[in-house]
């Protein structure tokens, strides 16, 4: 374990809100110690804390003050998140408690119109590419943007690509799309901009159901390439 | 025992105290904008402050009600009336069967807040009856009222009581503490936070120096501002990290962004500042074309603010014992 995996600094968002920072990039090992403290911190259920939020590089503890007061002092707070944090992340070489969930992806054509530009841009063909995307299960760092759209990588470097120069207005629900190393997936038709090389009929977010999301923070996600007639059967089998 | 829309207003959606628990998995709090005028609304007709309240905007609806209720308006001052009739805000009233509430101009604030003694009956959709209109789903039917719309009333009055009732809720004497007023402030205060030092000194000061004006282009998930633009020292890429309600982020274009109710969960902007808890509703209630002025406050003396209030809600509620005997 590095030296940067080994401490976190507590720092103020506002009056009900504070972020644990554990390090300053977008790494695995780093995204797996916020989700364990994330764990840790949401079986502690302090009181008054409401969302416990991880994401790259950080959890945040959203808080509300309370009548009596309680537990609302920024210090007071912050003393007793480190005092669950210490001995839960002293013992987290332990098994990560994340699920490895297959993510059924139909590759290129309609379903990922910029799966050909990627190509290009990479150097690589485009059944390449498909091969880098889904030979190797990746990390879901966290869920934000949309409800249930997760950010998720990191790919091998060979896939290095930036965002679009120009977002699309309107990307369609189930979009697979890369940029700097990582995926999204888009729950629901949005604004994005980011290269869609694919489309998964996996439902990402449903209010209705719990837990409403496939997919959370500390999950290991596979894709696994379908031909378009998979695609359509497996989207029937979940509508 | 139901409610009717008539006319459903610029924009009237149900929203209570938020959808806390979900953000983790990328879902918005959403609730009320001005938490503390719904709040009132609902202590003002006995509920718990987790009970849903209409949260109407500048132009407000038209409607008609099918049964007594007991409801309290409270918030922006939209000019209300009970059949023709002016209605105060901040009262609990007595509607009958067939009287009609609607609104007329604006005399100050944006969003007022309908409450329904025993509320409107709407399902929990992930722990909260907010409307989250972005996404499509809780309140009534994941949207914003339409005309037609018929929301079912919880609890019914009885019919036979009524005017002893009214008259026993006038005899009642609501002290309202100024703390839970609405107060336009002239300035707001925030805090700096861990990005402040990213900006360069002239845009933190210029930030709690000068006057913003608030952008046609703000609503329920954020209000944009028009002003002196703001600068980074150094354009470095910022990881996603979580938001909140109050945080004041900065896009590469400079022009600063109040992040409100339904703000997305994460952002990777840097955030000049957060405004102070106790101060959200006084922007809430901002209209797009007001200025804004920003103050600096330490964490500790907003905090203290939160708990303030929170004490005085506590007070509030007690003081309203009697009310709640009567409607029970």
């Amino acid at each position: 374990m590095s030296d940067t995996l080994q401490g976190w600094t507590v720092v103020p968002q506002g009056d009900r809100g504070m972020l644990l920072v554990f390090g300053d990039q977008i790494d695995v090992d780093v995204g797996r110690r916020c989700a364990a403290a994330a764990n840790a911190l949401r079986k502690a259920a302090i009181q008054g804390v409401t969302d416990i939020v991880p994401t790259f590089n950080s959890v945040a503890v959203h808080y509300r003050p309370q009548a009596s007061g309680a537990n609302t002092a920024f210090s007071q707070l912050a003393d007793e998140i480190n005092r669950v944090l210490g001995p839960a992340l002293h013992t987290q070489d332990a098994p990560s408690e994340g699920r490895e969930i297959a993510v059924p992806v139909c590759y290129g054509g309609d379903f990922g119109p910029d799966l050909v530009d990627v190509a290009a841009h990479c150097k690589l063909d485009a059944a390449e590419v498909i091969r880098l995307h889904s030979h190797q299960a990746a990390y879901v760092f966290m869920l934000g943007f949309a409800p249930g759209a997760p950010y998720i990588g990191v790919h091998d470097k060979r896939l290095a690509i930036g965002r679009r120069s120009t977002p699309r207005t309107s990307v369609p629900a189930g979009s697979v799309a890369i940029a700097n190393l990582q995926t999204m997936i888009y729950p629901n038709a949005s604004p994005g901009g980011w290269h869609i090389i694919g489309a998964t009929p996996s439902i990402l977010f449903d209010p209705e159901k719990n837990p409403s999301t496939l997919l959370a923070a500390g999950d290991t996600v596979r894709f696994v390439p379908v031909s378009p007639d998979e695609f359509h059967a497996l989207k029937q089998e979940k509508a | 025992m139901s409610v009717c829309v008539l006319k459903p207003g610029l924009l009237s959606s149900f929203q209570d105290l938020g959808r806390h628990g979900y953000q983790h998995l990328g879902v918005p709090v959403g609730g009320a904008m001005d938490s503390r005028a719904h709040r009132l609304a609902n202590l003002l007709v006995g509920n718990h402050d987790d009970q849903a309240t209409l949260e109407v905007t500048l132009s407000g609806p038209v409607l008609r009600f099918d049964a007594a209720a007991c409801i309290a308006i409270t918030g922006a001052m939209l000019s209300p009336t009970l059949n023709g009739k002016p209605a105060p805000n901040n009262r609990p009233l007595i509607v009958r069967q067939g009287d009609v509430l609607a609104f007329g101009a604006r005399a100050s604030g944006l969003r007022a807040y309908v409450a329904w003694h025993g509320g409107i009956d709407l399902p929990l959709v992930l722990s909260s009856r907010s409307t989250y209109l972005r996404g499509g789903f809780g309140g009534y039917k994941g949207r914003a009222l339409q005309a037609g719309d018929v929301l079912p009333q919880r609890v019914p009055l009885d019919d036979g009581k009524l005017d002893s009732l009214a008259q026993e809720l006038w005899s009642i004497k609501i002290y309202l503490p100024a703390l839970l007023g609405l107060t336009p402030r002239a300035a707001l205060r925030a805090m700096r936070g861990a990005h402040t030092s990213l900006f360069t000194d002239r845009s933190v000061d210029d930030f709690f120096a000068s006057e913003y004006r608030i952008s046609p282009q703000s609503e329920r998930m954020g209000y944009r501002l028009q002003g002196t633009t703001l600068n980074l020292k150094s354009s470095a890429q910022l990881l996603s990290e979580a938001t909140s309600f109050g945080s004041v982020q900065v896009p590469p274009d400079g022009k600063p962004i109040v992040l409100m109710a339904d703000r997305q969960t994460t952002g990777g902007y840097a955030k000049i500042a957060h405004i102070a808890s106790v101060d959200l509703p006084a922007i809430a209630q901002c209209m797009p074309g007001d200025s804004v002025r920003f103050t600096p406050i330490e964490l500790e003396h907003a905090r203290a603010l939160d708990a303030q209030r929170e004490a005085t809600f506590e007070q509030l509620r007690q003081s309203l014992a009697p009310l709640r005997r009567l409607l029970s």
